[in-house]
């Protein structure tokens, strides 16, 4: 069991008291491709963001790689992160001013495991996975939007965590960059044993994934194993 | 290289106007805080020089006294309407004596007994009112410094000719009067002599010029018709002029006679040197301090216009700690390259306006490159360049990626 949740419960106050997240109970294996869909307002990034750790505003349990998370202080929640969590966002978030390079290997030189040389090597390895060796040394601001996924994704993959978290990945993607984007998170489970969960309005997406947690109303309302 | 300076040094570059415009700030702010308070102590200085050329850091006297009831062991309470001076006379009584109580004292450097007489110059038809001052002219110099500001002639020669005279520049021009020539004195208790020119001096103080005269401490016994152990003061210096009030009062204790230090008794003067301190500090501070807010609105700027940075930086595992250590870098980065500058420059400007020659009293620009002001500038500027970004980073490091992502 890579991720466990008991009984979470999230409300929010303002601008007025609404429970968004109802009695969420549910857990994810090693090696898992987990696609979470439903509707607009449904509570999914809410759910996710508290899944990532970066939200502790809730009630219940969360345990990440058999460790309970809950309660656990920023600064701890951080370095869980920094080692265990990869994210892609919609938006791809990359550090302007940095190469591509450079922002893959911020993570990993944040963790301080591996030197700058070794790292640097990692990250040219990631980006070659995600064809994006000959893009190295451009800024990232200077890369299509395709791209700067695919920089992003392999920014995420540099520490090889274990769960890699998207809010809607593939949301500003082209239908061809979405099935490259899809074929890599499918690969990284299968080949790597990491466990993916990943927020998507897509249903082939959804449907190709190895298993699909429908939310409506702050509710885990369907869960279907498809394979 | 730690991976938050890493990410701070290419802040810095990325965005090089708004470094330079705060460095800039800095740099500005920072050589005028160095220079203003090099030019205040200047300005001390200077005007200590001119106040010791006149005056010891000490004079002990015989205070008037004021009539008193005489008896005091009964209930009764009198009353003395009209109270007046007591008509005593204000010599010091066994002055040798209070000479050795007084340089016992560790603190005290010279100590020499000295009389100061009015008199008229009078050369043929020409006559000025001044004041001859009595000395022994070994202690004298050492108090007074004398031969740093002798233009012609030898205090020496003082010591060797008991009718000798040192004169201000001033009289000497207006009497045209050389050395070797011949000055008679008049005091104010009639008694006429004449002396003879040994030196010429000059202090820079128009007024001293025109006015004062040296000579032997004998000599001005004799003008007011007194014998050798009449002597109304005792001039003290100390090893440090800003003791100089603390001593007094030990030796008003031992000595019994009133003490005073330099800074009682040029009390206008000190207000003036206090009033230009509390300006010169207020403005340099607060220039100091706009620079120190240029640093904390371009950092604020760049919190904002870096927000979604910050934001994955968190969400990839930075700490508050990491954020602020980024930004305050960023800030004292800054502070370092605005303080360089600013002290080049300081030192530019002070070497430039030490050659500047005003003339007057004052001589040569008051200025010289001070390494004290130059550490309390240094040190006030890097201090003032952390709060201004530790302020903008503390902001940033609060910021919850959750409400920035999910956007
Ligand atoms: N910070 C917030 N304060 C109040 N309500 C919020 C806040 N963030 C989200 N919501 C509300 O919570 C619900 C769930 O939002 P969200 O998790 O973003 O849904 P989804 O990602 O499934 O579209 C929505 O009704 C949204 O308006
Ligand atoms: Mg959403």
């Amino acid at each position: 069991m890579i991720l466990k949740t008991e009984n979470i419960d999230k409300f929010f106050h303002d601008p007025n008291e609404f429970q968004v997240l109802k009695n969420i109970e549910f857990d994810v294996k090693k090696g898992e491709f987990l696609s979470m869909i439903g509707k607009s307002g449904s509570g999914k990034s809410t759910l996710l963001y508290i899944l990532s750790t970066m939200d502790t505003d809730y009630s219940g349990k969360l345990f990440i790689d058999n460790q309970l998370t809950t309660g656990l202080s920023k600064d701890h929640l951080a370095e869980i992160r920094n080692e265990k969590i990869g994210f892609v966002f919609q938006f791809h978030y990359l550090l302007a001013e940095f190469s591509c390079l450079w922002n893959v290997m911020i993570p990993a030189l944040k963790l301080g495991k591996l030197c700058e040389k070794e790292i640097e090597q990692r990250a040219y390895q990631k980006l070659e996975i995600l064809g994006l060796k000959d893009q190295a040394l451009k800024p990232a601001s200077k890369l299509s939007g395709g791209q700067q996924q695919r920089v992003a994704i392999a920014r995420a993959l540099i520490n090889d965590p274990l769960i890699i978290m998207g809010d809607e990945p593939t949301g500003n993607l082209d239908s061809k960059n979405t099935d490259i984007v899809f074929d890599i998170f499918q690969n990284l489970t299968q080949n790597y044993g990491q466990t993916i969960i990943a927020v998507t309005h897509d249903e082939d997406f959804a449907k190709k994934s190895d298993r699909i947690i429908e939310m409506k109303d702050g509710e885990i309302v369907k869960n279907i194993h498809s394979r | 290289m730690n991976i938050n300076s890493t990410i701070a040094k290419t802040y810095i570059f990325s965005n090089k106007k708004l470094t330079a415009v705060a460095v800039l700030g800095v740099l500005l702010g920072m050589s005028v805080y160095i220079f203003m308070n090099s030019l205040l102590v200047g300005f001390d200085k200077s005007s200590n020089t001119s106040v010791f050329r006149n005056t010891s850091h000490i004079r002990v006297y015989k205070d008037d006294e004021i009539s008193k009831v005489l008896v005091n062991d009964t209930n009764e309470n009198y009353l003395i309407i009209n109270p007046k001076v007591v008509p005593n006379n204000n010599t010091i009584i066994n002055p040798k004596m209070i000479l050795e109580t007084i340089l016992k004292q560790k603190e005290v450097t010279v100590a020499m007994p000295q009389i100061n007489t009015n008199v008229f110059y009078n050369n043929g038809k020409s006559q000025i009112a001044g004041i001859s001052v009595g000395i022994k002219p070994d202690e004298a110099n050492l108090m007074y410094n004398i031969k740093s500001f002798m233009v012609e002639g030898d205090l020496d020669l003082l010591k060797s000719n008991p009718n000798g005279i040192l004169i201000g520049s001033g009289i000497s021009e207006k009497m045209n009067l050389a050395i070797n020539d011949n000055l008679n004195l008049t005091s104010s208790k009639g008694i006429s002599r004449t002396f003879k020119v040994v030196g010429i001096f000059k202090t820079n103080n128009s007024v001293t010029d025109k006015t004062k005269s040296y000579i032997n401490l004998s000599a001005s016994q004799q003008l007011l018709i007194q014998g050798d152990s009449y002597i109304t003061d005792i001039n003290v210096n100390v090893t440090d002029p800003e003791i100089a009030e603390k001593v007094a009062k030990k030796l008003t204790q031992i000595t019994g006679y009133k003490a005073e230090g330099w800074k009682q008794a040029n009390e206008t003067l000190m207000a003036t040197n206090k009033m230009r301190k509390m300006i010169i500090t207020f403005v340099s501070l607060t220039i100091l301090l706009v620079a120190g807010f240029g640093i904390y609105n371009i950092l604020n700027m760049t919190v904002s216009q870096k927000i979604n940075d910050i934001a994955i930086l968190k969400a990839m595992g930075f700490k508050g700690k990491d954020v602020i250590r980024i930004f305050v870098t960023q800030a004292i980065s800054i502070g370092i390259m605005g303080v360089i500058g600013g002290v080049i420059m300081a030192t530019i400007l002070i070497t430039f306006l030490k050659r500047v020659y005003l003339g007057g009293d004052i001589g040569y620009f008051p200025i010289d490159y001070e390494p004290q002001k130059f550490v309390q500038g240094i040190v006030i500027g890097l201090v003032i360049t952390f709060f201004a970004g530790y302020m903008p980073a503390k902001k940033a490091a609060n910021v919850d990626p959750v409400d920035i992502l999910r956007k």
